[in-house]
């Protein structure tokens, strides 16, 4: 872990509440794996304290470059999805543990489903899985296809399913209801999103008994394991979701 | 220039100690900071039987600061002792544990237990927790209930008792005299103040405790006012803490009259904040030709 100035390269709209940003530093960025997240720290904004937990959308060792995705929802979003090119922002990196890749030429046929600003970290997964010479296949959920973030980017790296709650593009209804999850014949589902999304597609995992791995979205303080405020009830007890997640494995989680 | 300052038979190289709770067992810093630069390092509190906490959320921010409620979420002093004692023991600093407990018995119970241990030279004792729904509170509140643990845990303890003091009182300088008449070697506040944060949408409070404890730069006023008063009425040395983020906001409780000083929630927002305010403290003495640390407290 390392706390390091990344500065903005380019940063731009994706929707109407999201930024997507690239960043990079002077020094060389640490080494990240898919699911890992940043904490990144807000500046002149009054009466924001504590960092805020962003995961890493992409990263790009050769470039020195990481990406990242961010939606605004309150006051250090907003200062997030404000900075512009040339701009610094102080970050904690990288934090937490990453999605379970399988191993080399191990067949896997893997779905990466997405809710909300929660694909932000589905395509860094997608590229560490072609790296290893699996395509990915994408389940992107948004309420309306105008909040659908980076389908384009998406589309590059694998293949895209979507669900639209207002049906303008894709399948309507939630992504839960689309019929990829039933045809589709695979042997691992990573998921991110709304807590709701991941309950209900974690159900659906268990009933089919499919290896599952989510990323939860715990309030955090410290984001390295120091404050235990982040903490999900699992079945082996209060786990620090910063420290031993962000991701889990389902069978570790209580949700029914 | 000497920044060593001392609490009892404790001797620390500088006044910066980590706040329990915040900097986990110190080894979750190891990236940030160098415990070789720290006085001492006060790790999470520590009862006798293990805790999981309160249920999530257990945090919420709030404007310059934030209310947690973690619930003294610990394995319990028999996993310390066996499991995190042998990996810390031996880290560059002073490693200073904080202890908690529900009755008067587990308080000392606990306090037997880590006087044996050859590395520990000190215990922090957390009489005022607001967290947890039984104890806590109950001691730290009154002279009577302050008295009566920390008369229990002096005869229990043989190195240097510091009594952690709750800022949830009406009159904290009764309180630390009646600790200091007990035989504390130290003082350190203020804890956590209760607080409470409520989700105007969603119509229902943030933490799942309903209220909880207030810390960060938003309690730096209300600390340093009982650090002034406690340090002028007791004659044991006063840890001040409360919000202190950089080297001026520590320089401001040992002008207060604190001998040492903690940081708490600043670890979160800069992990290495530690290091710096002790530098930074350095810089202060020798801007203004200070020999001794001591020198700096204007009472
Ligand atoms: C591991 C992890 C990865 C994340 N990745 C992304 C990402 O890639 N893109 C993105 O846009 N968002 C992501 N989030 C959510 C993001 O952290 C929050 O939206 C953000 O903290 C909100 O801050 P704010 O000041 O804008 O909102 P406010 O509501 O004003 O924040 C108030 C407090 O609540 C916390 N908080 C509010 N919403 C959330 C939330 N959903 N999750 C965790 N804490 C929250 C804030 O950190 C802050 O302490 C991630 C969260 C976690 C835990
Ligand atoms: C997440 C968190 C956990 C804490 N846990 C403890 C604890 O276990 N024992 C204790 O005596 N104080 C605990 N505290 C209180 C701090 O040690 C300190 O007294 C308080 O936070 C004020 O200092 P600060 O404003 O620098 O954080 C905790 C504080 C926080 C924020
Ligand atoms: S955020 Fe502090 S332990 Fe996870």
């Amino acid at each position: 872990m390392k706390v390091l100035d990344l500065i903005v390269k380019e940063s731009c709209a994706v929707s109407a509440t999201s930024v997507r940003m690239v960043l990079t530093a002077h020094d060389t960025l640490p080494d990240m794996q898919p699911g890992q997240f940043v904490e990144l720290r807000i500046d002149d904004t009054p009466g924001v304290l504590l960092r805020r937990p962003i995961s890493i959308h992409d990263y790009d060792k050769e470039s020195n470059t990481l990406a990242l995705l961010v939606q605004r929802v309150g006051k250090g979003t907003a200062w997030l999805c404000s900075r512009q090119a040339g701009d610094v922002v102080n970050a904690v990196l990288p934090l937490g543990n990453g999605f379970t890749l399988p191993s080399e030429g191990a067949p896997c046929s893997p779905l990466l489903i997405g809710g909300g600003v929660g694909v932000a970290p589905l395509l860094f997964l997608g590229r560490e899985l072609c790296r290893r010479g699996i395509v990915p296949t994408f389940l992107l959920g948004a309420r309306t296809s105008k909040e659908l973030l980076c389908k384009d980017l998406f589309e590059s790296v694998g293949t895209v399913y979507v669900t639209t709650e207002v049906g303008d593009e894709g399948v309507k209804g939630f992504v839960t209801h689309h019929p990829v999850l039933s045809e589709g014949d695979f042997n691992a589902v990573y998921v991110c999103g709304p807590k709701p999304m991941m309950q209900a597609v974690v159900t659906m995992a268990r009933a089919g008994e499919v290896w599952c791995e989510v990323s939860l979205e715990n309030r955090m303080a410290c984001g390295i394991g120091a404050c235990l405020c982040c903490v999900e009830d699992t079945l082996s007890g209060n786990v620090c979701v910063c420290k031993e997640g962000p991701v889990f494995n389902i069978d570790r989680l209580k949700w029914t | 220039m000497d920044l060593s300052v001392k609490i009892g038979t404790l001797q620390l190289r500088n006044p910066v100690l980590t706040a329990s709770g915040t900097f986990g067992y110190g080894t979750e810093y190891a990236d940030f900071v160098d415990f070789s630069r720290l006085g001492g390092i006060v790790v999470k509190g520590t009862t006798l039987h293990p805790r999981e906490g309160n249920p999530y959320p257990r945090m919420a921010e709030t404007p310059s600061g934030m209310l947690n409620a973690v619930g003294l979420q610990n394995k319990g002093a028999r996993y310390f002792i066996d499991h995190i004692y042998p990996a810390i023991c031996h880290l560059p600093t002073k490693i200073i544990v904080n202890v908690s407990g529900s009755s008067i018995d587990d308080y000392v119970a606990v306090a037997r237990m880590l006087d044996e241990l050859e590395h520990i030279p000190a215990i922090e004792l957390n009489i005022s927790c607001p967290n947890v729904k039984q104890g806590g509170m109950a001691f730290g509140v009154t002279p009577y209930g302050a008295s009566s643990v920390v008369r229990a845990v002096r005869n229990a303890y043989s190195k240097t008792l510091i009594v952690k003091l709750s800022p949830n009182v009406t009159d904290i300088v009764s309180i630390a005299r009646a600790v200091e008449e007990e035989g504390a070697d130290g003082v350190s506040l203020i804890n956590t103040l209760l607080g409470m944060a409520i989700d105007a949408e969603r119509r229902r409070p943030i933490l799942s405790t309903v209220t909880g404890g207030l810390s960060g730069p938003a309690v730096k006023p209300v600390a340093l006012r009982m650090v002034w008063q406690v340090a002028q009425a007791v004659s044991i040395p006063v840890i001040g803490m409360g919000g202190i983020c950089s080297a001026t906001d520590a320089v401001e409780f040992l002008l207060a009259g604190a001998t040492a000083v903690e940081i708490g929630t600043a670890n979160f927002v800069d992990p290495s904040v530690s290091e710096k305010v002790a530098d930074g403290i350095a810089d202060y003495m020798a801007r203004h030709n200070m020999e001794h640390v001591s020198d700096i407290t204007m009472l």
